[in-house]
């Protein structure tokens, strides 16, 4: 797979009612369960559990964005990178005052349960919302 | 006559309201049809791609798991329904709901007991009304169903997959739903969704389109794990989809043609008070006529 058969990536961020990102990008870093993985043109295909719940990109045009994919996972394979997540959301999308807020809300509800699905989304989105700012 | 022409006068009226409200909801229909179509588009990508990466494990790893294993003497069959929360849409429910209780039946000759899940409230309000015992339901946003919703019905359905028969799970899990197949046709129908049949090849893969070898990470069994639970929610909003857009084309139908039935009605009363109208003009006249020509014989006669 060294051969440069294309020099970016097919990148599409999915939710499960909409596509909310599609495009080229030259570099995905995810975070899988086993830990990080940058995923550069030519990568072995890969199917991947996401963990902390956020993707960073950077687009062909050297743009940078973050997004958050709670309980997603990814797929490689021929230069195409699908990320899916049911409540994947753009990191500039997210109004981290209130990404912060839910967060403290669903702290506060989820004190004996404490890997909530509700706790694990309010995570990711600060998280993101945090790395686009 | 005059009661007779109030009372017509009244009813083409009241007709008139009617269609107003018929030809109302009939547009409303037609343009949710619309909305109800792109979210199904929009909800395409997310299922193709986990369609493909489930295949992708299954053809890849040997991996058995729970969700796929058939059991070998399926003892209790679950049956989620999915019908409308509103009526007015001709015999939508009714047929969904037939197609249910035919599906029952070959399962109780299977020597299978039925655990039923339902959707909408028109269902709950048919099993209630019959006093059967439902396991769980859910109503609301039955012409727009949010991929939560599917997620809540989902986790149910697999726990009680998960468990054991004799502990009150099932072996198991049938969906009836109405397959939208155009705007103007569309079917009740039965799948099966658990246990999984994964390579069922909705869209089977072109030839050139070879699965690569995939990395897993963390292993192929964990992946599985995490992908499956997500593709049952996904076929399951998948099938509330597809009802959704058939509840919404069947009430534009029914609604289109109480329009049409209100017209006709709205037509032949128009005539019959026309008529009523003139009769009774007519007789006034031949009264009037009557009444003068007797007057003039009377006067003619005195002098």
């Amino acid at each position: 797979m060294a051969d440069d058969s294309a020099k970016h990536l097919e990148v599409a961020l999915v939710a499960a009612e909409r596509t909310v990102w599609q495009g080229q990008a030259k570099i995905v870093i995810a975070r899988t369960t086993d830990g990080d993985v940058g995923i550069l043109p030519g990568h072995a295909p890969l199917l991947g559990l996401l963990q902390g719940g956020t993707v960073q990109v950077r687009t062909v045009d050297d743009e940078y964005f973050v997004a958050a994919a709670p309980d997603g996972f990814i797929s490689v394979a021929n230069d195409r990178v699908s990320i899916l997540a049911e409540n994947a959301e753009m990191g500039h999308d997210i109004d981290l005052e209130e990404a912060r807020r839910e967060l403290e809300e669903a702290l506060a509800a989820g004190i004996p349960d404490d890997d909530s699905d509700e706790l694990r989304l309010a995570e990711a989105r600060v998280r993101a919302a945090e790395q686009t700012s | 006559m005059p009661a007779n022409l109030r009372e017509l006068r009244d009813r083409k009226a009241s007709v008139t309201t009617i269609k107003k409200l018929t030809r109302a909801m009939e547009l409303i229909a037609a343009s949710r049809i619309v909305k109800a179509q792109q979210r199904a588009q929009a909800a395409g990508p997310y299922a193709r791609e986990l369609t493909r990466a489930v295949s992708a494990v299954a053809t890849f790893s040997n991996v058995d798991h729970p969700l796929t294993t058939e059991k070998a003497n399926p003892k209790r069959a679950a049956v989620l329904l999915i019908t409308s929360d509103r009526g007015q849409a001709g015999a939508y429910s009714a047929n969904v709901i037939r197609e249910g209780e035919r599906l029952n039946q070959l399962l109780r000759e299977d020597d299978k007991q039925i655990v039923s899940y339902l959707s909408g409230r028109k269902g709950i309000a048919y099993y209630h009304f019959r006093q059967r015992e439902v396991a769980q339901s859910w109503s609301g946003n039955s012409d727009a169903p949010s991929f939560a919703r599917a997620r809540e019905i989902a986790d149910a359905l697999i726990e009680s997959f998960l468990t054991p028969t004799e502990e009150g799970g099932v072996d198991e899990i049938h969906i009836v739903f109405t397959r939208f197949v155009s705007m103007l046709t569309q079917r009740a129908d039965v799948i099966r969704l658990l246990p999984l049949e994964v390579v069922e090849g909705e869209e089977a893969p072109a030839a050139d389109d070879v699965l690569p070898l995939y990395e897993f990470e963390p292993s192929a069994e964990e992946v599985l794990d995490g992908l499956l639970p997500k593709y049952v929610a996904s076929r399951i909003h998948y099938c509330m989809l597809q009802a959704a857009a058939s509840e919404l084309a069947n009430r534009q139908r029914a609604m289109k043609s109480a329009t049409d039935n209100a017209q006709d009605l709205i037509e032949s009363l128009t005539r019959d008070l026309n008529q009523a109208r003139q009769a009774q003009i007519t007789q006034e006249i031949s009264e009037i006529v009557g009444g003068a020509s007797a007057l003039a014989d009377a006067n003619a006669g005195s002098e």
